[in-house]
């Protein structure tokens, strides 16, 4: 049966019909307590991919990809993933949140750690079988921490607790991967493993849509850029996107009438 | 090799945890029936009747099981906190400890309106099960109204819950306060919810807690991966698809079972520390949350049980309080004695840290010494006695601390005293002097080089630093400071070395 449906979607491509878009956004807007922070979002991400979405502080960079995966209430608008509601393929994505987002004193492992990524094939009420650990073990490896497994994740370095992040959304085989800010704060050596992680899953067609802050950086480890400060500034492949105009635009603090509007609905909801 | 094992090791874990639990429990529910049907004879091996009663002699028949008057209360209490103890892990791992405190405080009202409430239909107001499901339906207002606090306002977690924490407590005391001034009913036993009463326990108590008491081991058992990854990443869990709410919603339940029929053995003020305490010094002990949850549950079923054994003794007391005082005894041990964080272990780690530091500084000092004497000319370093004045100047050590430091450094047989007032390094410490040595000059070097420190500065910050360097790090020095050609102080070999021998002499190399 699954191979029926895998042929017919090769069939598909074969037909030179456009591919589904990993990720398409559609007028969307997000606003926490009324007051919105991201305005009218019309995004599309075109397949196999490194993105990276760009802006300056509360830009609703992280916004964007919680709404993406249903994690904040969207005001308006709808987002695409493959062509779908999220829950309808939520197996298809891979979510890196950000690494300040969890307690790192809790008592687990690093393995324990990534099966979370596999926690939804397993199912409900079922025990983490063995098959599904040394799936989660070849992930820490690919991440090159494979004999930290055992750690708790207190005594990593916060490169390698980042490092187990993804490990852990490698673990959920997806073909959309979603990372929140994974550069932030690592050492050399994670950052490099990252960007061969990045490379691999370009050479496997994966897209991988990362929140990135390093404008140093963008040109070499990504190929489509998304401008994002608010609204959308500008998206595009790397070299036509990455423009001194549009990095201008995204910094510059020209939105003045934006923020305002959406400081008075604020004030018009208390 | 170890991480294969270790997969291994870890996968038939929490159901062999569950099944032990599950017949800890099932043994004190027989025993608890055997003791109704067979006396005592169960427990004759302790049952010494022969001795005097004395008060030892008396907690002791009552820890064993063997007093038949508070057998039902114990092995109740007992049960009580093992489940507490697992299911009090989870919420103090999703960080809502306050909410149970606001659960069960807010159970008070309905206690004290399910009262009013049968004396007004001319029933038994102490009948115990219409009180408990009162309380169970207030406990759950009081949720759901921190709930719509939270999402209608702008008032953080912590002030909706001591809101309604403290609104539905002083709602409970003075309904109980005109509750009492009605002729036709003495309210007189309401108060023992608030402290816990256990001599009010009767055997419908004890099955009901032993219900709650599988049902939380059943739970922690086949939903264990489900609460691990809601209390440790909601965010995660909900974008993979599990339901959030219903999670939380299921903990909650099982808190709010616990502290209902926790409301007689403990109260429903103490009831949260009897949750929240035996996982917390649980965490002293171990990284594991499968260890934590078996050392929880252990840590609560001793404290219910040694704790009611004493308050049986003092019926004067609240037996909540004396619950409490014995899981928080349990509690400061761990504290201080735990494995993992524990401040005893914390403390000597340290102090072995620093008595390494200075044994090292001592061995550097006496280095440095020999490195000054070297003669005009000579280029090999020659292992020479060292006057102890020389020795007391070169850092300004007092007397008292370098002797003590020579001392901890003899104890490792790395100094020699070949004549009074001079010291001379073993062969030992000669080596381990030039290894701390060259690990110091390295890290200098390195701050000097990369770090953009002045040469006048770098020894303080290099002074403590070299100590922790690891030989991965210094082998990265090493690399680093490749272009400086670092002298050995090993002279060259005055012959062809084989391969064998070569690999000794790297090794020296990085000592």
């Amino acid at each position: 049966m699954k191979e029926f449906f895998d042929q017919k979607k090769v069939e598909i491509t074969g037909d030179e019909h456009p591919v589904e878009a990993p990720l398409a956004v559609h007028d969307l807007t997000v606003s926490y307590n009324n007051k919105p922070v991201l305005w009218d979002v019309e995004l599309n991400i075109p397949a196999g991919k490194l993105v990276a979405i760009v802006g300056p502080n509360g830009a609703g960079k992280s916004t964007l990809l919680k709404a993406a995966i249903d994690l904040v209430p969207k005001t308006t608008g709808k987002v695409l993933i493959f062509g779908d509601s999220y829950s309808q393929n939520r197996n298809r994505v891979g979510y890196v949140p950000q690494r300040e987002s969890v307690d790192w004193d809790f008592p687990i492992s690093a393995l324990e750690v990534v099966c979370m990524g596999r926690y939804k094939k397993i199912g409900w009420f079922k025990r983490v079988s063995s098959e599904h650990k040394k799936h989660a073990l070849n992930c820490l490896d690919k991440v090159g921490i494979k004999q930290l497994a055992n750690r708790q994740i207190s005594q990593l370095s916060g490169g390698q607790q980042q490092r187990v992040f993804l490990a852990r959304a490698l673990a959920q085989e997806a073909d959309l991967y979603l990372m929140d800010e994974p550069f932030s704060a690592v050492d050399a050596a994670t950052e490099m493993a990252i960007v061969e992680l990045l490379h691999e899953l370009k050479t496997k067609e994966k897209t991988c849509v990362v929140v990135h802050h390093d404008l140093a950086t963008v040109s070499k480890y990504f190929d489509w850029l998304v401008l994002l400060n608010m609204r959308i500034v500008a998206s595009g492949s790397v070299e036509e996107t990455f423009t001194h105009q549009n990095l201008h635009k995204t910094y510059g603090g020209k939105l003045s009438v934006l923020v305002d509007a959406a400081e008075a609905l604020s004030k018009v909801a208390k | 090799m170890t991480v294969r094992k270790a997969v291994k090791d870890s996968r038939l874990w929490n159901v062999k945890i569950g099944f032990a639990l599950i017949l800890f429990a099932l043994c004190l529910i027989v025993s608890q029936l055997h003791g109704y049907s067979q006396s005592d004879s169960g427990f004759s091996f302790f049952n010494r009747s022969d001795s005097d009663d004395g008060f030892l002699e008396f907690l002791f028949e009552t820890l064993i099981l063997a007093n038949y008057n508070t057998r039902l209360v114990v092995l109740s209490t007992t049960l009580l906190g093992v489940s507490s103890g697992l299911v009090g892990s989870f919420l103090l791992l999703r960080k809502q400890s306050l909410m149970g405190d606001a659960l069960s405080h807010a159970t008070l009202p309905g206690i004290v309106l399910s009262f009013w409430f049968l004396v007004a239909l001319g029933k038994d107001g102490k009948s115990l099960l219409p009180l408990l499901i009162g309380a169970g339906l207030s406990g759950m207002l009081g949720v759901v109204l921190v709930l719509l606090i939270r999402k209608t306002t702008k008032l953080k977690d912590d002030a909706a819950m001591g809101i309604i924490l403290s609104v539905f407590f002083g709602l409970g005391v003075s309904l109980i306060g005109m509750v009492q001034s009605l002729p036709e009913a003495s309210a007189a036993g309401l108060e023992s919810f608030i402290f816990g009463k256990t001599a009010s326990m009767v055997v419908g108590d004890f099955w009901m807690i032993s219900f709650i008491c599988v049902v939380s081991i059943l739970v922690s058992v086949t939903c264990i991966k489900e609460l691990t990854l809601l209390c440790f990443d909601e965010s995660f869990a909900s974008a993979t698809g599990f339901h959030v709410m219903w999670l939380d919603l299921l903990l909650l339940l099982l808190v709010g079972a616990i502290t209902i029929v926790g409301l007689q053995a403990v109260g429903l003020i103490l009831i949260i520390a009897f949750l929240i305490t035996p996982p917390a010094a649980a965490r002293f002990w171990t990284n594991d949350l499968q260890q934590m949850l078996t050392i929880s549950a252990v840590l609560g079923g001793v404290s219910g049980w040694i704790g009611s054994s004493i308050s049986a003794l003092l019926p004067k007391l609240p037996a909540g309080a004396v619950i409490v005082l014995v899981a928080a005894s349990v509690f400061i041990f761990s504290m201080l004695f735990g494995k993992t964080g524990g401040i005893f272990y914390r403390w000597q780690r340290h102090r072995r840290l620093s008595i390494k530091v200075s044994r090292q500084h001592i061995l550097r000092a006496v280095f440095e010494i020999l490195e000054k004497n070297l003669e005009e000319g000579k280029s090999i370093l020659r292992n020479l006695p060292v006057s102890l004045s020389e020795l007391q100047q070169h850092r300004s050590w007092s007397r008292k601390e370098l002797h003590r430091q020579l001392k901890s450094a003899s104890r490792h047989g790395y100094v020699e005293f070949p004549e009074e007032g001079v010291v001379c390094l073993s062969e030992d410490g000669f080596g381990e002097a030039a290894r701390v040595t060259r690990n110091h000059r390295l890290w200098e070097l390195y701050l000097i080089r990369y770090a953009d420190v002045a040469p006048s500065h770098v020894d303080r910050g290099a002074d403590f630093v070299e100590h922790v360097l690891g030989p991965e790090i210094v082998r990265k020095l090493e690399d680093e400071l490749r272009q400086l050609e670092i002298q050995l102080s090993v002279p060259p070999s005055p012959h062809v070395i084989s391969g064998a021998s070569q690999k000794n002499l790297k090794t020296q190399d990085e000592l």
